[in-house]
């Protein structure tokens, strides 16, 4: 029953988030004001800053799934966990390559380090990255479950920690050339953004709910498997 | 089209391929899937086939 | 609770005391960071300025630290010990305390050699920099032995201890490196205290979680 429930989630998920990426699309590059400094391009922004919290919302879930595991235990928060981490880097990834893009237009430089919250993408996806090699070379069980549990909540404290850190890391670094001034977002602005962000989050659900599927039927594939070995 | 509009075009497609690339990698998840499941239904069909028979 | 710190001290007694028997760690610790703050006077070009020298005194003390930590638990000998330990009727965090104070100290051993060097060859220690460091023993004691402990199950633990070790250990640069050259530095060492709290703690309370089987 919970089964047919997640999949239909997930076919619901997918269906609107279709419909609210089109959504979007239309808002931002029909309805939505052109930024007067930057032009067109400001407009990767409604792609840009979805994405980035959708990753951040992401990691955040594969943390809450995490405690879950270490509190009440049961496996199935371990591949919810890690499917949510999973989630999390490729929208991280998305979100670097978004912003570098808009770095590249912006400034003419595919990398800029004074990008806050890129530079902050960046220690995340290395850190996350190294959630996988964990779980690729831990031999599967409760102790790997536990410790990608424990290493995924270090990895949500982990993130104002960094986000302070490159704040204090301005002043000693390179000089901050490149400050993009953040959009004062008037009323069109913001309706578009949101619909982006609602798209961005069910895309991600949808995809979540999708692999979480997948992984769930390898499982019970690989026990199937054993039994009749 | 001007550069700003190239790149905009560049950010959305990116995310678009990146959704698609998604979906070529769990078809091809769900086919193996399927293929594991057939053989499966094979080995318990061959199974139950040979304790009766 | 005194049965708890007795447990500490004896834990991290047995690894000094191993380590004084065996010298295996700490002589390579010294050896090595002397050789880093050679190996940078090469790398850095010539007008490179002093900040440049700083922030390589931090990269050679991270990659030190990181010698210690693969030691600590990724020896073979290392992990039947920790096996025994898990066993033994000790609370599990006082493994992580007892192993954390040990690293610590060999921390302390390592740059009681290091930072005369750094003043030799580049420039003076200032007391802001000695706190920085001060600060940053105990960030990269308590995350790192955490983390070793996680890596000491894995198959290829000592390629994953330095991947899992790197991103975390990035704030603990900034504040040092800012400790030492920025104009007010009592807000990296703040800033170093506030990590130290947030993630020892995390440390102490999920190192049960990361070694039962």
């Amino acid at each position: 029953m919970s089964t047919s429930l997640r999949n239909n989630g997930a076919a619901f998920l997918a269906l609107s988030a279709a419909a609210l990426l089109v959504a979007g699309l239309g808002l931002a590059l029909f309805w939505a004001p052109e930024d007067a400094d930057q032009g067109i391009s400001q407009k990767i922004f409604y792609v840009h800053v979805p994405v980035a919290l959708t990753s951040y919302a992401a990691f955040f879930w594969a943390a809450w799934k995490a405690l879950r595991l270490l509190w009440k235990g049961g496996e199935r928060y371990d591949l919810e966990s890690y499917t949510a981490v999973h989630m999390g880097v490729i929208f991280g990834v998305l979100t670097l390559v978004t912003g570098s893009i808009w770095a590249k237009v912006s400034w003419g430089h595919w990398w800029v380090w004074s990008e806050r919250q890129l530079t902050l993408f960046l220690i995340l996806f290395l850190f996350y990255s190294a959630y996988f090699m964990l779980r690729y070379s831990t031999d599967p069980g409760p102790r790997r479950s536990r410790t990608s549990a424990v290493y995924a909540l270090f990895g949500v404290a982990l993130i104002p920690v960094s986000f302070m850190a490159i704040r204090l890391a301005e002043g000693l670094i390179h000089p901050v050339v490149f400050k993009r001034s953040g959009p004062d977002m008037d009323g069109t602005m913001f309706v578009t953004f949101c619909v982006c962000l609602a798209a961005m989050l069910a895309l991600a659900g949808g995809l979540y709910l999708l692999e979480l599927s997948g992984k769930r039927a390898d499982a019970s594939l690989r026990e199937l498997r054993e039994r009749l070995a | 089209m001007s550069t700003g509009e190239k790149y905009l075009w560049a950010a959305y497609l990116v995310l678009f391929a990146a959704v698609l690339l998604y979906v070529v990698l769990i078809a091809l998840k769900v086919g193996r899937l399927e293929r594991e499941l057939a053989e499966l239904a094979r080995a318990t069909r061959d199974r139950s086939e040979g304790a009766r028979g | 609770m005194t049965g708890y710190f007795s447990d500490v001290a004896a834990l991290a007694r047995k690894d000094l005391l191993v380590e004084l028997r065996t010298r295996d760690t700490v002589p390579a610790m010294l050896l090595f960071v002397v050789a880093a703050l050679v190996v940078f006077h090469f790398a850095l070009p010539q007008d490179s300025s002093e900040l440049a020298a700083s922030g390589m005194l931090w990269i050679a003390l991270l990659f030190t630290a990181l010698l210690a930590l693969v030691r600590a638990f990724v020896g073979e000998r290392e992990q039947s010990t920790l096996d025994g330990l898990i066993l033994a009727p000790c609370d599990r965090s006082a493994i992580w305390l007892g192993k954390t104070l040990s690293v610590l100290a060999f921390l302390l051993f390592a740059e009681a050699v290091a930072l005369p060097a750094f003043a030799l060859f580049y420039e003076r220690v200032t007391w802001e920099l000695v706190a920085g460091v001060a600060l940053a023993n105990v960030g990269i004691a308590t995350v790192g032995t955490l983390l070793g402990a996680m890596a000491a199950a894995a198959r290829t633990r000592e390629l994953l201890l330095p991947l899992l070790f790197l991103p975390v250990a990035i704030p603990l640069v900034v504040g040092g490196l800012g400790a030492t050259v920025a104009d007010d530095p009592g807000r990296y060492l703040a800033f170093l205290g506030l990590y130290d709290v947030i993630f020892a703690i995390l440390s102490w309370a999920s190192f049960e979680y990361v070694v039962t089987e």
